[in-house]
């Protein structure tokens, strides 16, 4: 069959577009998802953290609306623990393409006495409170985030567009079904839709995507030296609000970030990838989930996503 | 790591892989999650970590008893409830990938919902691969199974006949119940109606036979192996980018009106001379065009209205032509009023938009569909109300016959007609697998209440079948 095919397209004009690449397949799904929910929600946002798949997400919101502007906000939900050269990129990023930012601080929930520091010191969890916050207070209808089902188990049961309830909850039983590339994202007041145009690109198909748009990323994602220290089988890095303890020796090593999330919470991996074809390689041959390599936060139980994703996290 | 293995030579050389979207179907307990497993493991799509933690979990419950093992299944398992009770809810999505192909595995439950699940699954799937427990055959449930694969006319069909190991390996049991197989496909037109072909495969899921590698111990079999066939089928959208009847349904229109985007003009972009800059953003639906291809401008309640294809933009470049699933911008060489809803279409290939919807509908939900309720369709890139006129019976999918009914409930399929408060362009579900699918909503609280697929207007002479 896929001789006869390759013979059809030898005589057809359409000889190069009926082969689409996977990644021209994906950029052109996720594109007509971004422009679906700009058409037919009042307000949306994009969850903008500087990390590699909100940094897709950005580059492929300004393909679907060239030459014309993106025609959103960027949502960021600042735990107060990130990466100073990250939210330098962010704030770069924001004013290279003439965006407006919006912030939600955990920092000030903290100081407000609205949310409690965890025992363990990690701030992933507690974006659910400010994020859902600055959702209600934007009154935003709809939110592009960059979650991907490949990421996680529980995420591998969301929808493209997921509602939503009142308080932020997803209720993975009760999802609608989703057919076609027909999306239904019909809501009534006080309930929004979480947008996730890239759910179907697993971590290499972000990282081909980026060496071939040559997208830039915040550096800390390339092999650099940095002072670490071990804890839970991860690398963490040496910084104000990441100290070892006294048992943990620092040491110099050349590592990279395959997540960047709270400082608090994401570990580096030992690497000498030092450019993105490098990575590429390096994903390509990897042995290990880009979550269980790097985030504590999903090691706590085997539903530690499904539960932050029920309570309303990104 | 072990990064030596791989050369970045190798990548760059390589042709880029193209995207493949099947998804699983089958009876409670035929091994669906371990054939699921199992090509996720054996194309080594599984990373040490989740494995290790599938391992952990095999060995808690005591799989395999005192030989140990790892169960397979567990690999497909997404909610803390499906872990807890060993069963699966919900459609999961899995990812993995071979030298030639990217995968997006849709992975079905079969013992609840299948119904809403194998609709759901199939709407976007290439293929569907539907699983026989060797030791018992073609069930009612494949028939069923089949029969919605049949009517949501995916594209490639394949049955896979699991726990061949239990029947050590039989190639007259395998016979008779490919022979049931093709009997059913022969009564449903699948398999022999020109839109889908039908193939039969013996496996085990458990042991791998046939799986990603032929097996030796199925001499009698000459086929592929189901990765194999996986790798070499056409996708849908490249069987669909060759039809005639080019389809855009516009999505927004993008009109910057001299306010471009600040990497615009850092591209170098003259703002002035976008001033008038006006182009229909949307994503083909099946066919390709060309610029100065002849096109018609669908909007309801209007006749067509005809010019030529000026330009065909995406994101900075400018395209020659471009082909069903691509997402563009396309310029039209008059000035029309064209907005978010209409739909640009080759010219003189398109019908004439109808108020009147004759459709199969699979109820997907738990409130029924009853005669003379307000509902909303969506269809291609436009909302409208609609009002339910009457039920003409309802499929028994066992039997393939219409029997009467005047409700629908949930995991129902059956045949309605729609009155629409605007006209659409409707199209033959048959023939146009995006521009024939619609969704029923709910006005009330917005839920999706049933996948409608449009049939032709009783009395109107049913177009001959095209070819693929």
């Amino acid at each position: 069959m896929s001789t006869s095919l390759t013979e059809e397209t030898q005589v057809t004009d359409a000889a190069v577009s009926t082969r689409l690449s996977s990644l021209d397949t994906l950029e052109s799904e996720a594109i007509h998802i971004i422009r679906e929910v700009v058409a037919e929600f009042e307000k949306p946002a994009l969850l903008f953290s500087g990390g590699k798949d909100s940094v897709v997400m950005l580059h492929l919101a300004t393909k679907a609306f060239w030459p014309g502007k993106v025609p959103f906000p960027v949502l960021h939900v600042d735990t107060g623990h990130n990466f100073p050269e990250v939210i330098d990129f962010r704030d770069r990023t924001v004013e290279r393409l003439g965006l407006k930012l919006v912030v939600g601080s955990v920092q000030e929930f903290i100081d407000r006495g609205e949310l409690a520091e965890r025992a363990d010191g990690t701030r992933n969890p507690l974006q659910t409170v400010p994020l859902l916050d600055a959702i209600q207070q934007n009154k935003f209808d709809a939110v592009f985030g960059g979650g991907r089902r490949d990421e996680d188990k529980a995420r591998a049961k969301e929808r493209i567009l997921s509602l939503r309830d009142e308080f932020g909850q997803w209720d993975p039983r009760n999802q609608r079904p989703e057919l076609w590339n027909l999306y239904n994202g019909r809501h009534t007041v006080g309930q929004h839709v979480r947008a996730f145009p890239i759910s179907n690109w697993t971590e290499l198909d972000i990282w081909r995507y980026i060496e071939r748009e040559n997208i830039e990323l915040p550096g800390l994602y390339y092999a650099h030296e940095r002072e670490v220290f071990a804890r839970d089988g991860m690398w963490r890095a040496v910084g104000e609000v990441s100290q070892p303890r006294p048992d943990e020796d620092v040491i110099t090593k050349t590592v990279r970030y395959r997540t960047v999330g709270d400082m608090s919470c994401t570990g580096a991996v030992e690497s000498n990838a030092y450019t993105v074809s490098d990575v590429v390689v390096e994903v390509a041959a990897s042995t290990l989930t880009e979550r269980g390599a790097t985030r504590a936060d999903d090691r706590i139980s085997e539903a530690a996503m499904e539960d932050r994703k029920k309570d309303g996290y990104f | 790591m072990t990064t030596e293995a791989v050369l970045p030579a190798d990548l760059e050389t390589a042709l880029p892989t193209t995207l493949f979207r099947f998804a699983t179907a089958g009876s409670v307990d035929d091994g669906k999650s371990t054939l699921v497993g199992r090509l996720l493991h054996d194309s080594k799509a599984i990373l040490a970590d989740q494995l290790d933690a599938v391992a952990r979990t095999s060995a808690d419950r005591g799989f395999g008893g005192d030989k140990g093992g790892i169960d397979l299944a567990l690999l497909t398992d997404g909610l803390r409830a499906e872990r807890e009770q060993g069963i699966t809810i919900d459609v999961a999505y899995r990812y993995f990938a071979t030298d030639q192909r990217s995968f997006i595995l849709a992975d079905c439950p079969g013992h609840v919902q299948y119904t809403k699940n194998t609709v759901t699954g199939a709407s976007t799937a290439d293929a569907v691969v539907v699983l026989i427990d060797a030791r018992k055959g073609v069930l009612e449930q494949t028939r069923r199974h089949l029969s919605v694969l049949q009517l949501l006319r995916v594209a490639h069909v394949i049955v896979a006949v699991n726990k061949i190991d239990l029947v050590d390996f039989s190639e007259s049991v395998f016979r008779g119940i490919e022979a049931d197989v093709q009997q059913v496909g022969r009564e449903l037109g699948l398999g022999s109606d020109g839109i889908s072909d039908l193939l039969v495969i013996p496996v085990s899921a458990l042991d791998g036979d046939n799986v990603v590698d032929r097996s030796e111990r199925t001499p009698w079999y000459t086929g592929p192996a189901l990765l194999e066939v996986l790798e070499t089928l056409p996708a849908a959208d490249e069987l669909e980018s060759h039809l005639e009847s080019f389809r855009f349904p516009v999505q927004l229109v993008i009109r910057p009106q001299g306010a471009l985007a600040p990497d615009a003009v850092a591209a170098g972009l003259d703002a002035e001379a976008y001033r008038d800059y006006r182009a229909y953003a949307g994503q083909i639906t099946e066919g390709s065009v060309k610029v100065g291809d002849k096109v018609s401008v669908l909007t309801p309640g209007q006749s067509p209205r005809t010019t030529t294809v000026a330009g065909i933009d995406f994101a900075g470049a400018s395209l020659q032509e471009a082909a069903a699933p691509q997402s563009v911008a396309i310029r039209l060489a008059d000035e029309f009023d064209v907005a978010r809803g209409d739909t640009i279409a080759a010219a003189g290939t398109v019908r004439e938009a109808s108020a009147d919807l004759y459709a199969a509908l699979c109820w997907l939900s738990p409130k029924p569909l009853r005669e003379g309720q307000k509902v909303l369709v969506k269809h291609g890139t436009r909302t409208v109300q609609a009002m339910v006129r009457n039920v003409s019976g309802k499929l028994d999918l066992a039997t393939f016959k219409l029997e009467a009914a005047s409700n629908l409930e949930l995991n129902d399929i059956g045949h309605a007609q729609l009155r629409l408060a605007a006209p659409l362009p409707l199209e033959n579900y048959l023939h146009h697998r995006r521009t024939g699918a619609f969704l029923v909503i709910d006005p009330l609280d917005g839920n999706t209440l049933a996948a409608g697929l449009v049939k032709d207007h009783p009395g109107d002479h049913e177009d001959e079948r095209y070819s693929i």
